[in-house]
């Protein structure tokens, strides 16, 4: 209401502001009218949607296929304050040989911090198919000067990541300063160059469907195909959910069919179970279809879901359970 | 907002691009997953009258068979005038000797009893009503049955508390009370029929339709092994000629009828003067009202939920799409793509979205009403979805382009067929959804909460829907205005429609 108010005031003193106050204000209306165009959220609608994802019934080969696709989707994730060079060369083989089965599939990428990205090249080499996914900006307040945030993704590329995880800046879109957000995202896509950009909302601190809705569309418009938006950090109480999951496909699905542009998803934080993966993908085909079900379309930002994916598979080869032992661990972060 | 939308969309045109479109194919097909659960069914099912499972005095049955593979299910005696006698003379008998006499909180215990029961034995009434009735098993599993022991469990708990039901008055019962339901929601209609029957003290002549009448006589066995007392409830079962002697029948105190207005008008016309109590929950056509501010992807989940849901075989379905001019294109386009992963066919695969049509009749009236529409110049959408080869299936369809004098706009379809008329502003729409016979319910689609109470105040409907759509509670009032009949079911208010005050 506020800012309706302000918008309507601007009409008449846009005259008299200085220039620099003007190109804050100058902008505010037309993402209003971004808002008004992309409408708003029903929390209620929403998550009765999803509650219907999770009724559906995966079994037998379809199951195999869900397990296995999940598999390849995998950014798997250290993200902690303890990790070592250590740690990560054990995260990279996992990520290059998930399970002795050979019919499993690598996984997409590992993600770890900026500092990590050259001892990750270093296990992985340079001929490999498993990305190094790098959570720069300052990750994950991104409370930095821009000028340091834009650093760290220089270095991180620089290091050897194909793949730069920004977080947007929460503070500024919860303050309506909603060019801010955008131009900094512009610019972290510049610093990256080619390395492909995923833009963290982190959801939980937006709060509101219709925010994490506008927020999806304010990241779209900056971003190249095959870009990402991503829900969150993992680092606060609340990740992904199918809920935010099922707005921000939508949103990808509305910007898709308008401007022909196909951005990526990747859900992170949270999803630890085969069968919550499974009802992920059952979203995004019902959603976004079967262009949408590959790694390069869609990614889970997770650790230990790897694992039970694994179990899973092979308790759908073997009829049975295995022991936790006979899958190597190689994370334990969210 | 949509005038955005639009411009941007031709200048990709102009541009010589293809309109991006949506895959659903079939790169990952769900594998078949029906649902296993035994529902124990009976090759031939017998009257239930005074406590007891007994045959026909006529000695014929008729077959009650699965709509979705017409295969049968089991022989179901046909009930003839002796026997709805028998019925209401062992219900009257029961309501002299022992129903009526007993405390409330003694009869709360059998309605306890009935609904533990049912829970207890949930898979199986659920895949039985699905095989029975066509509906799919998600639905019968996650609605019907949970549902209908809502129902029990929610009038056991007034039926000691009578004397708050009306305040300042004292409430009594009214004696026998013939009961007719349809086949939409055979078991849930029976709870919303005698739970609160039941409770307020009276004692019940129930016939169930002639398709549908597996799971009542199930019920019955729930009723026996609940130990009511003999004649507290009776089952006849038949098609019409049988539903017309149990609302007729001299010792009914008051009829219950839910189903067609047509069938409705003629029982109302027949117990005239009769000095009978009646409530009537018939037919619908109801507006599903979306205005250019509302959550367009959930009013569409809304519209999809309130036209599909039970392949549209609702009476208080949101048939007439009220669309406001500036998103139409937009929520049609939304529509169609929603509709294109609805996933048709067996009703007892628990991924299955629409089941099967509830029988050959039924489907011919679909049939034809939508050829109707055909004929008169709306423009049809179904999805290109493959239908199983036996049973009664109809794709879900959508017609646009479509006017207030459409056949299809004023008759009750009864299937999953949507009609989508467009209005300019809030006068238009709610003079539109109103300009029909019926007026059982609506539904409201926008961000403006003024609004939502603006409409539900001028909407001739009994219920009226805000940012959702075919919601029901036992505690709410169900009920309709004008054709859609009159009488409340549910609430305090559908309990009061079965008592007299005293």
């Amino acid at each position: 209401m506020t800012s309706a108010a302000r918008e309507i005031s601007f009409g008449f003193t846009l005259q008299r502001e200085n220039s620099e106050r003007m190109s804050v204000r100058f902008s505010l209306p037309a993402f209003r009218r971004l808002f008004d165009e992309i409408g708003p959220v029903d929390q209620i609608g929403v998550e009765e949607r999803v509650a219907k994802y999770t009724t559906r019934s995966i079994k037998k080969n379809s199951k195999l296929w869900g397990l296995k696709t999940a598999v390849s989707m995998v950014d798997l994730t250290t993200l902690e304050g303890k990790d070592t060079p250590g740690k990560v060369a054990s995260l990279c083989r996992k990520a290059l040989r998930p399970h002795d089965d050979p019919e499993i599939p690598q996984v997409a990428a590992v993600c770890v911090y900026p500092a990590m990205v050259r001892h990750a090249r270093r296990v992985l080499g340079s001929d490999t198919a498993v990305r190094i996914a790098s959570v720069a900006t300052s990750f994950p307040s991104g409370q930095a000067p821009l000028r340091t945030r834009i650093g760290e993704v220089k270095s991180a590329v620089a290091d050897g990541a194909d793949e730069i995880d920004m977080v947007i800046n929460r503070g500024a879109f919860l303050a309506g300063e909603f060019d801010r957000v955008q131009d900094e995202i512009s610019a972290v896509k510049e610093a990256g160059g080619t390395a492909t950009l995923k833009v963290i909302l982190e959801v939980s601190e937006l709060e509101t469907y219709d925010n994490v809705r506008a927020a999806s569309f304010i990241a779209m418009e900056e971003l190249r195909e095959g870009d990402f938006i991503k829900t969150s950090t993992g680092k606060t109480s609340l990740n992904a959910t199918l809920g935010n999951n099922q707005v921000m496909i939508e949103a990808i699905r509305d910007f898709f069919l308008d401007t022909g542009i196909a951005i990526s998803m990747k859900p992170a934080g949270g999803i630890r179970t085969a069968k919550q993966a499974l009802q992920f993908l059952i979203a995004v085909k019902e959603t976004l279809g079967d262009a949408w079900l590959n790694n390069a379309r869609y990614r889970f930002g997770a650790s230990s879901l790897l694992n039970d994916l694994l179990r899973q598979i092979e308790k759908e080869k073997t009829g049975a359970y295995q022991a936790p032992y006979y899958f190597s661990e190689a994370a334990e972060s969210y | 907002m949509s005038t955005l939308a639009s411009e941007k969309k031709k200048s990709s045109s102009r541009n010589g691009r293809a309109a991006p479109e949506l895959i659903f194919g079939d790169l990952w097909e769900y594998d078949p997953s029906p649902e296993t659960a035994d529902p124990k069914l009976k090759s031939r099912y017998e009257l239930f009258i005074n406590g007891e499972f007994v045959a026909p005095k006529s000695g014929k049955y008729f077959d009650s068979i699965n709509p979705a593979n017409e295969l049968k299910l089991a022989e179901i005696a046909l009930a003839g005038a002796a026997d709805v006698e028998a019925a209401y003379q062992a219900a009257q008998n029961a309501f002299d000797k022992t129903w009526s006499k007993l405390a409330g909180r003694e009869r709360a215990k059998y309605l306890f009893r009935i609904a533990r029961l049912l829970q207890d034995r949930a898979r199986e009434f659920a895949v039985a009503e699905t095989l029975d009735g066509g509906k799919p098993i998600k639905e019968s599993r996650d609605f019907d049955v949970p549902m209908a022991a809502a129902h029990f469990f929610y009038h056991a708990g007034w039926a000691d508390k009578l004397e708050y039901v009306a305040p300042g008055a004292r409430v009594a019962p009214l004696g026998v009370v013939g009961q007719v339901i349809p086949w939409n929601f055979p078991l849930l209609m029976l709870a919303w029929k005698i739970a609160p029957a039941l409770a307020m003290g009276n004692c019940v002549v129930l016939k169930p339709a002639e398709t549908t009448s597996i799971t009542c006589l199930k019920l019955a066995e729930i009723i026996r092994d609940a130990g009511l007392p003999p004649g507290v409830v009776n089952f006849v079962t038949g098609a019409g000629e049988v539903g017309a002697a149990v609302m007729a029948h001299p010792l009914a105190a008051k009829v219950a009828f839910t189903g067609s207005t047509e069938v409705g008008k003629i029982i109302m016309r027949s117990l005239a003067g009769s000095g009978k109590k009646m409530t009537m929950e018939l037919g619908g056509k109801a507006a599903n009202i979306v205005f250019d501010d509302a959550p367009l992807d959930q009013a569409v989940e809304g519209i999809v939920n309130g036209i599909f849901f039970n392949q549209g075989h609702v009476c208080c379905a949101g048939s007439r799409l009220l669309v406001h001019e500036p998103v139409a294109d937009q929520v049609i386009a939304k529509l169609k793509n929603r509709i294109r992963v609805l996933r048709v066919g067996d009703p007892i695969d628990k991924n299955t979205d629409i089941g099967a049509i509830n029988s050959k009749e039924q489907l011919r009236k679909i049939t034809e009403l939508v050829d109707s529409g055909v004929k008169e110049g709306a423009e049809i959408f179904q999805p290109a979805c493959r239908l199983p080869t036996k049973g009664f299936y109809f794709r879900p369809t959508i017609f646009s382009d479509v006017t207030m004098s459409h056949r299809i706009a004023r008759e009750e379809i009864f299937g999953p067929v949507l009609s989508i008329l467009t209005f300019r502003t809030v006068d238009e729409a709610i003079e539109k959804a109103n300009n029909t016979a019926y007026g059982l319910s609506a539904g409201v689609w926008t961000d403006k909460g003024s609004r939502i109470l603006k409409m539900s105040t001028e909407l001739k409907a009994g219920v009226v829907w805000a940012n959702t759509y075919n919601k029901f509670d036992p505690t709410s009032p169900f009920g309709g205005y004008k054709e859609s009949g009159f009488g409340r079911e549910g609430g305090r208010q559908g309990l009061l429609d079965y008592g007299k005050l005293a």
